[in-house]
């Protein structure tokens, strides 16, 4: 379920990546890596896990997979802080300076 | 249990040769700053070799972080010594260095499979890039 989630949410910042030209200006790519790493080294896990568990590993019981799918979407949700603490560490648009417009 | 702990050297080590590489295209740089102008302009616009070593740092990075933090949400990470719930007992640290030699080498190897395949295909791009230009 983590696995499912994790590949779920790097197409679709992939695609986000490739589609808006402010998300690229906004360092999305990081995001877009950082979701694509996670989501094959948990392949790799996924992989071994089958290899012990065989067609147990298909049918989790559903504690577990709740379970997973709060990881899940907690990794996403931790992915996104990261992002975000990127871009305002970085703050491409000028926001944050002082004396801006924004401010 | 610590299979994170693999990509996690791999990315420290992957930065550390990014900011060698840097270094060594700073100087090449400013070298190239001495040819023609015509030279120099070729290089412009291409993607240095530390930026794509910096890609597969950040996969590295990103990934072992939102690993580690699933190791935490199941209790394998501890804030005390040996931070390592696996590593108190000897039975788990060799279950645990188990791991890490085949799940964790493996996620390392896949990472850097995958971001070798990036950057063949983005050097295939570029080479046919630069040949439609010269042909203009």
């Amino acid at each position: 379920m983590t696995l499912l989630i994790t590949v779920f949410a790097a197409i679709v910042s992939t695609l986000v990546w490739y589609l808006s030209e402010k998300a690229r200006k906004l360092h999305i790519g990081t995001l877009v890596l950082m979701y694509w790493g996670a989501a094959l080294m948990w392949m790799c896990d996924a992989v071994f896990e089958y290899a012990e568990l065989r067609d147990a590993y298909f049918t989790p019981a559903a504690e577990d997979m709740i379970n997973d799918g709060f990881l899940g979407f907690s990794v996403v949700a931790l992915g996104l802080v990261i992002w975000i603490a990127i871009v305002m560490i970085k703050d491409p648009s000028h926001v944050l300076k002082v004396g801006s417009k924004a401010a | 249990m610590a299979c994170f702990l693999v990509p996690t050297t791999e990315a420290i080590v992957t930065g550390i040769v990014t900011k060698a590489v840097k270094e060594k295209e700073k100087g090449a740089q400013a070298a190239e700053q001495n040819t023609t102008a015509d030279e120099a302009q070729g290089s412009i616009g291409k993607v240095t070799f530390s930026t794509k070593l910096g890609w597969l740092s950040r996969m590295l990075w990103g990934g072992s972080a939102l690993l580690a933090f699933e190791h935490v949400w199941h209790g394998e990470v501890a804030p005390y010594f040996p931070f390592l719930t696996a590593a108190e007992t000897a039975e788990g640290a060799r279950t645990m260095l188990h791991e890490m030699a085949t799940t964790g080498v493996s996620m390392a190897v896949l990472v850097t499979l995958v971001w070798a395949g990036m950057v063949s295909v983005y050097n295939a791009l570029e080479k046919k890039e630069g040949e439609a230009g010269e042909k203009a």
